[in-house]
């Protein structure tokens, strides 16, 4: 059989990706980057990098970088909460997870952004854990009705209880960390076995230009010696808080991640790193940040690229849109930024669901972007023979007036090549009006009630339950908190 | 009098936003002793308003405000040192203090505005960003501004602008003060519903309300 060819983009020549590449380590040598991590510093300095203490401010050799690069590994290998099943977050192997840190949900009743609250957050792990081409959570909403203090490893904690999937998720203060980590161990039942089937990825962000804060620093940290994979989110927006060039956002992304993966190893070494992003092309009219740009869809492709010529897992922001609501752009930006994304081979795409500049997820959305990750996944497995050969037993005894439905070809392939059209509209006119014209998103809508319907909780033993419970109510006292909402699985 | 040409060129290198063409033209001012007040308002300021301009059209963008914003910058800090050596009041437009609120550290909106307030005439106090809610007051009070100008890029943060009308309320300095909220998450609703003096939208919108505002005291 020919091999079949997997479809790829590739924005950059060879010499363009050594040159950004080049400058960024120039710039680490040269500018340096701001920590303001005191500890990160000390180890950067311990380990060869110019420091001075009094601005913050580190230099980091070639020699430094190179070698941190050389033990970070370059694929990771993320479970499920059962321990079971294994993705692979390398190579081109892409998985999609849905866009996170949202603080509206779009209700589709009334058409407006409201504010998260935990029953939302409550639907949204459920709607995730059902939907097949999403293979990760994220901890996708803010649930305004849980204090600060707790709300970053309140979400998590909900995750855990409702989902089975891997999560991408993060610290929103210093504190959060440590009760996160225990959430994870308790799953897993043990430090050393969390290392060894990491279950979630820790997001952390540089501040643009070239500045990491105590608290993102201290994430790469702690998630370091906890053997917790760091998904580094460098976030240049073009022209305001990075160069106005792709290429030369290019450059600010890669001396960012690479001072964020110097940290980590520096902290570990061989600790996990996703060289990641959520750049943005600056709008210099609205002074916002589309994500659903085709510029920023190209700075993603192309720093997806630089990260793997560097031998590291990659991720990025794509397959998300800047709409308010489920509305042509919505479904453009989305389609073009996942299909994009994927033909970069990028292994994490966070992304589905979102709307409104990161700011809103829309669980129609998810069923809607679901569909197109379908659609992105059968492209990915490309054009396979199938046949040997391809077509000419096929046509064996032809006669002008035979037909393939009835053949036994048809009836064996049929279904591999294939894939169901879901919620796409493929009705003729007629029987569209007769179904009650029904736009997409309504379609999505009475898909969302029917999953959470059908939703059947992934079964956790009785004495994890427990242990996270006990971790999240003592972290909830510690903290000064009250009561957490009262939710049902 | 000063000539066309001369202020056509100050005109125009504050719409080019030509720093070093604005500072030349200032410096020769100065050494020329030309009446300064109507290098400013004939020459400079014409440059800034046909930006304005430019801007509604939608011919200019943020770079551009910017740029035409830092020149003016730079022409008022050549000119500035002389009219206060001869005691001639330039910033007519009164004092403002401006910062993004505590918790928050996005500033390049909140920057252009001050700026372009700047530009504009107004005495800038920039506070910066991620600033105590207390430092608004004490600034002001210090300073007898009596435009307190609030930035907020996160639905997290912009309760900060309600706390700190709260804050003047509590000290009985509401009234002595117009408090002016902006930022993505903000609206005229918001600011409304806050009891915030006024709202804009982008930093030609606030120069606008700002002159509205301080105009009526």
């Amino acid at each position: 059989m020919i091999e079949t060819k997997r479809p790829k983009l590739e924005l950059l020549g060879g010499e363009f990706v050594e040159r950004i590449v080049d400058e960024g380590l120039t710039l680490l040598e040269t500018q340096g980057v701001m920590i303001e991590n005191a500890e990160a510093l000390r180890l950067l300095g311990d380990a060869g990098a110019v420091v001075d203490r009094a601005s913050q401010r580190a230099r980091l050799g070639r020699k430094l970088v190179e070698g941190c690069l050389a033990s970070t590994p370059s694929t990771i290998t993320l479970y499920d909460r059962s321990g079971e099943k294994a993705f692979a977050v390398g190579g081109d192997e892409v998985h999609f997870d849905p866009g996170s840190a949202a603080v509206t949900l779009l209700d589709h009743d009334t058409q407006e952004e409201r504010k998260a609250t935990t029953a939302d957050l409550v639907d949204f792990y459920k709607l995730v854990e059902t939907l097949e081409h999403i293979h990760f959570q994220s901890t996708g909403l803010i649930s305004s009705d849980v204090p600060a203090e707790v709300s970053d490893c309140y979400r998590l904690y909900l995750g855990l209880c409702l989902s089975s999937k891997p999560f991408v998720t993060g610290t929103f203060r210093v504190e959060g960390f440590r009760p996160m980590k225990d959430f994870l161990v308790a799953v897993r039942g043990g430090e050393r076995e969390l290392r060894l089937k990491p279950l979630a990825i820790f997001d952390a962000c540089p501040s643009p230009p070239l500045k990491w804060s105590n608290l993102t620093a201290q994430s790469l940290l702690d998630a370091a010696r906890a053997g917790i994979p760091s998904e580094l989110i460098s976030m240049g927006l073009t022209g305001a808080t990075s160069p106005v060039t792709i290429a030369g956002t290019l450059v600010q992304h890669v001396a960012e991640n690479l001072c964020g993966l110097a940290i980590c190893q520096v902290a570990s070494q061989g600790a996990p790193v996703i060289f990641g992003g959520s750049p943005s092309s600056f709008d210099m009219r609205k002074g916002t940040t589309p994500m659903g740009a085709i510029e920023t869809i190209m700075i993603d492709s192309a720093y997806a690229q630089i990260g793997k010529f560097l031998k590291l897992p990659t991720h990025a922001y794509m397959g998300l849109s800047d709409a308010k609501v489920n509305d042509p752009q919505a479904g453009f930006e989305t389609a073009m930024g996942a299909v994009l994304g994927a033909l970069s081979g990028i292994n994490v795409i966070s992304g589905p669901g979102m709307l409104d500049f990161e700011s809103s997820q829309s669980l129609e959305k998810l069923v809607i972007d679901d569909g197109i990750c379908a659609m992105v996944y059968r492209l990915l497995a490309g054009i396979a023979q199938r046949d040997d050969p391809i077509a000419l037993d096929v046509f064996e005894g032809f006669t002008p007036d035979m037909t393939f439905l009835s053949h036994p070809h048809t009836r064996q392939w049929y279904r591999k090549e294939h894939i169901l059209a879901g919620l796409v509209d493929r009705d003729p006119y007629e029987a569209w009006v007769a179904a009650g014209r029904t736009s997409i998103v309504d379609k999505a809508h009475a898909d969302v009630r029917r999953r959470l319907g059908k939703y059947d909780a992934p079964p956790l033993a009785d004495p994890v339950r427990k242990e996270i419970d006990k971790i999240m109510a003592a972290y909830a006292r510690s903290s000064g908190v009250g009561r957490l909402p009262v939710w049902e699985l | 009098m000063i000539k066309d040409e001369l202020l056509r060129s100050m005109n125009e290198a504050i719409v080019a936003g030509d720093k070093a063409a604005a500072v030349a033209l200032a410096a020769d001012a100065v050494r020329s002793g030309a009446d300064l007040l109507e290098v400013i308002e004939k020459g400079f300021v014409t440059g800034l308003q046909k930006v304005g301009e430019l801007w509604e059209q939608g011919d200019y963008f943020l770079p551009e405000l910017i740029s035409s914003a830092e020149a003016m910058k730079v022409a008022m800090a050549v000119l500035e040192p002389e009219l206060n050596r001869k005691k001639i009041e330039a910033r007519t437009g009164g004092k403002v203090v401006i910062g993004t609120v505590e918790g928050d550290i996005h500033d390049i909106g909140k920057n252009l505005v001050a700026s372009m307030l700047q530009a504009g005439g107004f005495e800038v106090f920039d506070l910066g960003a991620d600033v105590k809610l207390e430092r608004f007051v004490e600034k002001a009070e210090a300073v007898g501004a009596r435009i307190i100008c609030l930035s907020a890029l996160l639905t997290t943060t912009m309760t900060n602008q309600k706390r700190l009308i709260g804050l003047l309320r509590d000290r009985g300095l509401r009234d002595k003060y117009k408090v002016l909220v902006g930022g993505a998450p903000a609206s005229r609703k918001w600011a409304d519903e806050i009891g915030a003096d006024g709202y804009a939208e982008n930093a030609v919108a606030a120069v606008k309300l700002v002159r509205t505002i301080a105009g009526r005291d």
